[in-house]
Order: C-alpha cells, then structure tokens, then sequence
C-alpha cells in the first residue's frame, strides 16, 4: 500500500483543511466585475389566479437594471422533468408545465412571480415591495387524498385531475397477490405517514449567471450536485444553449442530500438575465426562500400489509402509496416513489409475492424530489415497522421473524425487478447482536427503570440499491438520461496525476478515497494525484453524485481509465527497457521486467511519454491521459442491521436515544473514516426524522415550519454515540472495485430501528400502542401514552 | 433589511435623549430578536440607539438589602458567570439559546421584548423583581402585559434588574424542539414570606403565576405537594409542537421538578 494511504487505509479528508479553516469557494463567494444581484418577488399565497404584475412604481426605483415577469419567460423553455413513468393502464403521466416565473397561475407559497435584478440586493427587495401583484385566490389543495377527489380544486387546470399516475407494480402479479392474502394464515395491516422533510443543507443555493457579449458564452456557478446535468437540462430544454457554448461549474458546494440534483427556475433565470443584460446575476437564497424552494423530500402515506403463513413466513406483501409531487414535477421526482421505492420493498427477505400502488398527487405545495435515500427510505421504513407489528401481532421475537424470512441465496431476483447480487444478512444480523450487546438490554432495561424511565429496544433491517444503472433499463423504466458516469486520468510529465471525474464532491470526501485508488493501483503515493470535479470545462460528460453512487460508478470509470494508462506505460516501459509488453509488471511505482533485475520508476516513464526523444512513437502516440466512461451492468446492494436502545420520560414523552448501533455491508471500503463519518451523517438525519423534523403545512397552504424556530434540526446532543461496524464485506460482483454505497444507509436505516424502539418501550410499559407518526415529538409520544 | 442610522451613546443620559427626540428611534440591546426582525423586514427605524456602550447599565452587584442587582445590558453569559449568589438564575442565563445568543443577548432586552417562551420573564417574575427604568422602579408583577408586552413606555430604558435572593429556587424548561424556546418552563422561589411559581412557554397570555401551586408550595415544600394540582388547558398555547393540554400537564411536571431541584 502507498505509504499515504491506499484501498483501506483511514486517510484523513485533504478537502477539510480548507473547509475547516475558512478558504473553500463556494458559490456565494464568486463575485464577479459588474455583478448585479436578483430578488424573487414570491407569492406568498398557495393558489390563485394571477391577474397581473404591475411594475411600473418599481421600475424605475434606484439601482433597478429591470424587472422580468412571467410574460419575459412566454417564449422559453419550462423546467423539464427528467424521468417519465407510465401508470399501471399503460398511460405516461400527466406532466404539467413548470415556467421559470409564474404565468397565469401561482401554485405554492414561494412560487416565483417577478425576478428584479439591481445594483445591490437590498434595492431590488425596496424595488419588490413597489410591484402591484393582483391575484384572486383560489382554494388550495393540501392533503393528498383530498386532492384526488372529485371536485377537488385543480392545481394545473390543464390536467384532468390532481393525479400524476396510478402506478402498479408488478401489475401482473396483482391477482396472485391478493390470493396469497386471501389464504394468509395471519395478516399485519399499518397506516403510516412518511413526512415531509425539508433538506437543509448548511449551504443554501447560490447562482450566478455569467455572459461573455464577445464570444456569446454563458457560464452558471450554481451550488449543484451534477454541474452536466444542469448543462443538459437548462441548455437543452430551457434556454436553447449548445453545450460548447454553455459552461456550468458548481465549485466547492456545502452539502445537498439531495436537494442540489435538480434544476431549479433560480439558474435558469440568472443564466437568461445576465445574457439579457449583458452583466453577471446573482442569486443568494436565504435560508426563509430555501424552506419554501428547495425540493422537499418523503411525504407518502402509505397502507402496508403482510401475509404470513402458519409458520410465519412471508408470503406477500401489499402496499398502498399516496406521493405527493407538491405543485410542479420537480427533476426527478416521477422516480421516487416508483422505482426508487417499489423495487426495494422486498427488503431483506424472501417474500415471493409483492405489489405495490403508489398514486402520485400534485397540491399546492413545493415540490418533493429526492431527499437522502430517496424512495428507499420510505420502503424500509413501511416494511421494517410492519415486520415489527407482525411480530408483536404473534409474540415472536422480532429478530427471530426476520431471521426466518431473510434472503440466503445469492444472486437472488426479487418479486420487484431487482437482482441482489451479493449479501450476508445473517452475518450483519449476528454482527449486529454482539455490538449493540443485546444480552446485556435487561440490564440496562432495569438501570433506567430504576430512574422512573421507560426503555425500549427497535431493531430493523435494510437494504438500498445504489448507483442506479445501466443506462437501457432505467430508459426503459422511464429516465431520459443515462447513468453512467466519466473519469480522465491526465498523467502529468513527472508523474504527478490529475483525475477528472463527473461525480462531483459535496462532503463525501472523494478528494481523499478517489486518490487512494489511483494511488494504490500504480503504487505511488496518494499526495502525487490530485482530484477535479465541478466543472463542465474541464471535466468529461458526468451524471453527477446521488444515489450513493460516486465510488461504484465514477470510481469504477476512474479505475477503467487508470487500467488505460497502466497499459499504455507498460508499453512505454517495455520500448525504454527493450522488453515485451506482455513481461512488464508494475508494482510500487516500478516498472520490471519479470525474470530480470531491469526496471524503471513510474516518473521515468511519464517522463518519457511527454519528453519523447526515446519513444516508440511509430506505435503508441505520446502523452498519458486516457478517459473511461462506465455503465454498469446493474445497482449494488449494502445492507445491515441496526439496534437502537431509546429511553423515554413517561411523564413528559420526550425521548432520549440511548445507544444506536450500525452493521452494515458496504462491500469492499477504500476509506474507512470516511464511511464511519457517512454513516454517523446519515443515522444523525435518520433520527432528526424519526424524531424532530417535519415540513407543515396549514389548510390553506402556508407552511408552518418555514423556519428553524418551528422546523426541529438534529442537534449533536440529540444524537448518541453511535457504534458503527462494517466489518461484514461481500463485495459487489460487477464492479471492479468491488465496492457498494454508504452514503444513504445511515438515513434510510435509521428511522425504523427509532420507532420500533419507542413502540417497544411504551409496550413494555404496558401502553397498547402499536404506531406513533413521526417525529416522535414529546407531545406525540404522550398522547400516544393517554391513550 | 433597511437603511437606518445608528447610535452608540456610551451616557445613559445621551440614550434617553436621543429615544425622545424627533427622529423614530428604537433601543437596541442585544439585538437577539431585533436584528432578526430587522433582516426580514418586519421592522423599520429610522434610528437604532445602541444600549451596548453605557457601561453605567451594565454589570452585577450586590444591593444594601442583599439583592443581587444585575445592569439593564448585562448578557446573558455575564449573569451565568456572574450571579453566583443566586445559582437558580445564573442556570437559567446560562441555559438560554446558544453560546453566541448568550454573549450578544441581554436581560434587559429579553424582558423589554417580553417573548412568551423567554426565559428570563419567569425568573424575574418568579423572583418577585424589581424592574427599575430610567424614570421608575417597576414590581415584576406589575412590569409584564401578555404577549411581548410591558408597562414599558415608548423610549424607557431597562437600567438594572434586582433580585431578592431567595431560600431556594430552581428553573425548569421543556424545551421546544426546534426553537429550543421553552415549551414550558417553570421558575419556583422559596422566600421567607413565601413560595413563588412562575411559568412562561405555556400561556396565551404570556408569563403567568401559578398561585395554587404558590399556595400548596408555601405550606408545605415538597414535589408532592403539587399532586392533584393541575392548570387547564383552556388559554394555553397550542401549535405544532403541543396542544394547550400537553403544555398545562408539562406545567406540573415542571413544577414538581423544579421543587425537587431546588
């Protein structure tokens, strides 16, 4: 191994020495000469009829450059949708029109009406409040079910209902479904809402569009998680640029779980006005604007039933999903409660017969799009609560029913279109008991009854699919983009290496794991390679980083390039050694000549592809960089099981986690802090839903939690000490780092094992509780207790 | 937010003059709700005039009658530092918000601002306090007047806070969630004459006494002494992080705790 850090070593993260201390460069700190600064003008109702946008007391208001409406927007592209799913009767989803300013209508609060762009951001807000907005009111459409009914008030009225699909999956094994219920010697039936949550990275969106008059290029800073993706989408389908004469850069960005997939009305506009007006624009957003724009994430309701035969094995399953899609189909948003979410509800286990229903409903909300596990979350959280009430429905051992139901065989081919590869659910379960020491719950049971608490113990199991892929299925399945993903590894002329990759780094540390495989690879060390992301200039066509599937797919194109230039040296090696290609081996940055005493260092022969006086120039062209795209043949599978021990205060309900422990299967691990450090990320915001956070909405479609006085963040003392083992590794079959994901796993497992352990302390307790919607707040919690 | 002036007067005498002269101005504490309010553009001065720079309004001491005084612009970290003759107040201070909220926000701003989830409202009234102005002294039962209301008049200026120090006294607060505001909390003083019961959080009507408890509590000190006590719901606070009902149980079992602690 490298003696910086190669495949496995803990490295500590290069990228946090400037982000800790002070000199990242985020979007908001790109200022660019003659900027000028845009204020969205916002509606602050959630339906109504926009009559008309006066702006002529604002227009001429100091500072003001212009002020654009809807009407500045007639002739452009709207924002696209980037998955189209078709419904169970074969009928593509109803896809509405998403303008970057509101035309005609407004659909949620925070709804853009007029973009005001001045000299300095507080002269366009003065220039706001002068604009007239008439709007008649219309009622809104909040709850989903009652947005489906007839009659109900229409969000887009050139739709034929507030249905975006009825979706049925597998559709044909429905009849074989409903029959194995008709026989089930035991059904577990659950009703359960999956809130909604608000992202709520540290970073709040940022764009500044760019425009050079001379040679009519346009450039976008945006804080984005896939800077091609925003090139593609806004080039291509909003604002008619070519890609040669678009560049997009999201620089150093501070987080996004999701919420910075997507292409938002904000880059849109900034890119289209700084062309307008021939000066760069800037759009800061504040954290109240990011609460009532940024996509939202979760928000079903969900019916799940279990059948079981007399032995207690699974024989179907049965769900029934409302999605909500708030008011416009944010990017990808179509994907999330269908094939993100049904092809996972098998879990674990070995049910042979599974449909799903989910309805996808548009209402006078922001837009829901994917959020940290997206769609798989909210699978896990349905089944793994389900599997827990069958079990105290029949007073087995909830780790003994799963146990009996897991998946052993692999490759196993799911009842929902999914191939695991690889897994060991039985070693990550045993993992499990000896870390979380569940022999010693009793005694610990006995400590906190002894302070008048109450104590209970949740365990859950979960599997996710990461790095969705290849590209034709999920065509077929409806996206309109490929999953692939690009590197291009640039060997420089003294060896030292530059990585371009397309998946793009927001606090997952690739900075430090993408090295350590190049590094370990050549046998050099980690500090010779350098990683670039973020930018359409110079990185290669890139589907970006979600979906946990940065180091399976980008690392796996990185790997492929590396394996291109460790080819083409040993060429170069074998001509300056006067060798057979064939006998040249490369270890520790030496090339050899197997059998012999010769070799070369790996500079040397960099050295000579860009120094090439003695070069087989007649046979290999000089140079080193080499550029891998790759698809892979199929999603990866991580799985665990995780325990989590809760107290709870009986005379307030406030519940306090006392100990929550991971064991978790990510395949082969190329940097083990770093997976520790997502891990620890994604439980803490498993347990900020499980117990804290939930977007809220009033009838009329004002959101009550617009703010952190009333939306509840995780806090570090809301969360325990975690103990986190991956130690259990069946690696990936089909990529050749034999790696999976572990971005989401935390997020995805957590919430279950939180309130599998509040249900079970209140039973032991002797409440007849059997469910309690999350967040598990104190006042919930105690009104679960008075019954 | 939007333009305004501001002053830094280092003389109380030059605060008071500049609040009553011509020019709409407001005062400035720590700025820990004004700021804020200012940045969304629920607020607009033409004037603030800072309280941050008189040193004479600012600081901790002891009275001639042994109450501890503590200055209209002293922070919150001072007086968690500094009130050690009164610890069940120093905890409360040192209990509010967040560090950086500590070291900006002052008691003389909290009680001005009169937040019904404040903290510093049920200590002071809980302490049977004496608000003193630039013009008055005020009795804490006389000084609050529901939702972020005071008997304050329009350019008065908090100079000192003083605080009988009582037998025994502790603060209790059931944090919202999300805010970290109480939900409910409870301030409890045992003086020689007396108990005092203080909740904030928990009312409509902002801080209140809870003179059934004050009673029981008077008679006989005890955790115990509360059961069978209750406050209804009827009045309470209800939204998204608890019914009235949930926040008049939580008063007794703040109570109780905050008894015990004491």
């Amino acid at each position: 191994m490298p003696a910086d850090g190669g495949i496995g070593a803990a490295t500590a993260r290069r990228e946090d020495v400037r982000f800790l201390t002070g000199v990242g460069n985020y979007t908001d700190d790109i200022n660019l000469r003659g900027q000028a600064y845009v204020h969205f003008l916002r509606s602050d109702v959630a339906h109504g009829t926009l009559n008309s946008v006066d702006t002529s007391a604002a227009d001429g208001m100091p500072g003001v450059l212009r002020i654009f409406t809807g009407a500045d927007f007639a002739e452009v592209g709207g924002l696209p949708c980037g998955w189209q799913v078709t419904d169970r009767h074969g009928e593509v989803m109803q896809e509405p029109a998403h303008p970057v300013l509101a035309q005609g209508k407004v659909r949620h609060v925070g709804d853009p009406i007029a973009a005001i762009v001045a000299e300095t951001r507080e002269q366009a807000r003065d220039a706001a409040e002068a604009i007239e907005v008439d709007i008649d009111d219309l009622p809104a459409v909040i709850d989903m079910k009652a947005a489906l009914e007839d009659g109900a008030p229409k969000v887009h009225d050139d739709l034929t209902s507030n249905l975006c699909y009825d979706w049925g999956f597998v559709e044909e094994n429905k009849g074989a479904v409903d029959e194995a219920f008709a026989n089930a010697a035991h059904v577990t039936t659950l009703e359960l809402v999956n809130q909604r949550l608000v992202a709520n990275p540290m970073e709040p969106r940022v764009a500044v569009g760019d425009y050079n008059r001379g040679t009519d290029d346009s450039t976008l800073y945006t804080t984005s998680q896939n800077p091609h993706v925003i090139r593609l989408l806004m080039g291509a389908f909003v604002l008619g640029i070519p890609e040669h004469k678009l560049r997009v850069v999201a620089p150093d960005v501070g987080g996004g779980f999701g919420s910075k997939i997507f292409h938002y009305a904000e880059e849109a506009f900034c890119t289209f006005a700084a062309k307008a007006l021939n000066r760069p624009v800037k759009w800061t957003s504040s954290r109240s604007e990011a609460f009532m724009t940024d996509a939202h994430g979760r928000d079903h309701v969900t019916k799940i039933e279990l059948a079981l035969d007399a032995d207690n094995n699974f024989t179907a399953l049965r769900t029934d999903t409302h999605a909500n899609m708030g008011a416009y189909l944010s990017t990808f948003a179509p994907s999330v409660p269908t094939w993100l979410h049904g092809t996972l509800m098998a879990g674990n286990y070995k049910t042979p017969l599974i449909y799903v229903n989910v309805k996808a409903v548009f209402t006078n909300t922001v837009p829901v799009d994917a959020y940290r596990g997206a769609g798989r979350p909210e699978a896990t959280f349905q089944l793994e609560r389900v599997i827990d009430k069958a079990a105290r429905e029949l007073g087995v051992d909830p780790i003994a029913l799963r146990r009996q139901n897991f998946v052993t065989e692999f490759p196993y081919a799911t009842p929902v279109a999914v191939e695991y590869d690889t897994g060991d659910y039985v070693a990550t379960m045993d993992k499990l008991e000896e870390i979380a020491d569940l022999s010693g719950f009793d005694a610990r049971l006995a400590e906190s009854q002894a302070k008048g608490k109450l104590r209970g113990l949740g365990i859950n199991c979960y599997i996710e699919a990461c790095g969705i892929a290849p590209s034709n299925l999920v065509g077929q399945l409806g996206a309109r983009a490929g999953l692939y993903e690009s590197a291009t590894v640039r060997v420089n002329a003294t060896g030292g290496i530059t990585v371009m990759t397309g998946s793009h780094s927001h606090g997952q540390g690739h900075e430090t794991a993408f090295p350590q495989v190049v590094a370990d690879m050549i046998g050099i060390d980690a500090s010779m390679i350098e990683i670039e992301h973020g930018d359409t200039a110079n990185t290669p066509m890139g589907m970006g980083t979600y979906g946990s599937r940065s180091l399976a797919v980008g690392g796996s194109a990185m790997v492929r390039a590396t394996e291109k230039i460790i080819n083409k040296a040993k060429k170069i090696a074998a001509h300056l050694m006067e060798a057979a290609d064939a006998d040249i081996e490369l270890k520790d940055g030496q090339f050899s000549v197997a059998g012999t005493d010769k070799s070369v260092a790996w500079g040397d022969v960099t050295l000579a592809a860009y120094v090439p006086h003695n070069y087989p120039l007649e046979e290999i062209e000089p140079g080193l960089e080499e550029t891998a795209f790759y698809d892979p043949a199929n999603f990866t599978y991580p799985a665990g099981a995780y325990a989590c021990e809760v107290e709870v205060d009986p005379d307030t309900g406030k519940v306090t986690i006392e100990r929550f422990s991971a064991a978790d299967d990510f395949g082969n691990i190329v940097n083990p802090m770093i997976v520790d450090g997502q891990v620890h990320g994604g439980i803490g915001q498993g347990i900020g839903q499980a117990l804290l956070e939930s977007c809220v909405y009033d009838e009329s479609g004002q959101l009550l939690s617009g703010s952190y006085m009333d939306y509840a963040m995780p806090r570090a003392d809301d969360v325990p000490f975690y103990v986190v083992d991956h130690s259990c590794q069946t690696p990936c079959t089909h990529n050749p780092l034999g790696v999976k994901g572990c971005g989401e796993a935390g997020a995805i497992g957590s919430p279950p094992a939180v309130v599998n352990a509040v249900v079970d302390a209140l039973q032991r307790a002797g409440h007849g509780v059997t469910h309690i919607d999350m967040p598990l707040s104190p006042s919930r919690v105690w009104q679960a207790m008075q019954g | 937010m939007y333009a305004f002036d501001i002053e830094r007067p280092t003389r109380l005498a030059d605060a008071v003059k500049l609040l009553s002269d011509s020019v709409e101005s407001q005062p400035l504490g720590g700025g820990q709700t004004l700021i804020p309010t200012l940045k969304q553009r629920l607020a607009m001065p033409d004037r603030l005039v800072s309280l941050g720079a008189i040193d004479e309004i600012k600081g901790i001491c002891t009275g001639d009658d042994g109450a501890l005084c503590i200055g209209g612009t002293t922070t919150h970290a001072d007086v968690a530092a500094g009130a050690g003759a009164y610890p069940a107040l120093a905890g409360l201070a040192g209990n509010i918000g967040d560090p950086a909220v500590r070291n900006r926000g002052t008691i003389g701003g909290s009680l001005a601002n009169n937040d019904p989830s404040a903290c510093y409202p049920a200590g002071v009234l809980g302490s049977g306090a004496t608000v003193v102005t630039n013009t008055r002294e005020i009795a804490a039962d006389d000084f609050f007047d529901g939702l972020f209301a005071t008997v304050l008049e329009e350019g008065e200026i908090i100079t000192e806070v003083k605080f009988p120090v009582p037998e025994k006294a502790a603060y209790m607060k059931f944090e919202q969630p999300a805010s970290r505001f109480a939900l409910v909390g409870v301030f409890v003083a045992k003086y020689g004459d007396g108990v005092r019961v203080a909740v904030t959080g928990a009312s409509e009507e902002g801080v209140f006494r809870w003179s059934e408890a004050e009673a029981a509590l008077s008679a006989d000190f005890s955790a115990g002494a509360i059961d069978g006590l209750s406050v209804s719901g009827d009045g309470m606070i209800s939204d998204l992080h608890g019914s009235g009902d949930y926040r008049a149980h939580l008063v007794g079992v703040m109570t109780k705790r905050a008894v015990a602690a004491a």
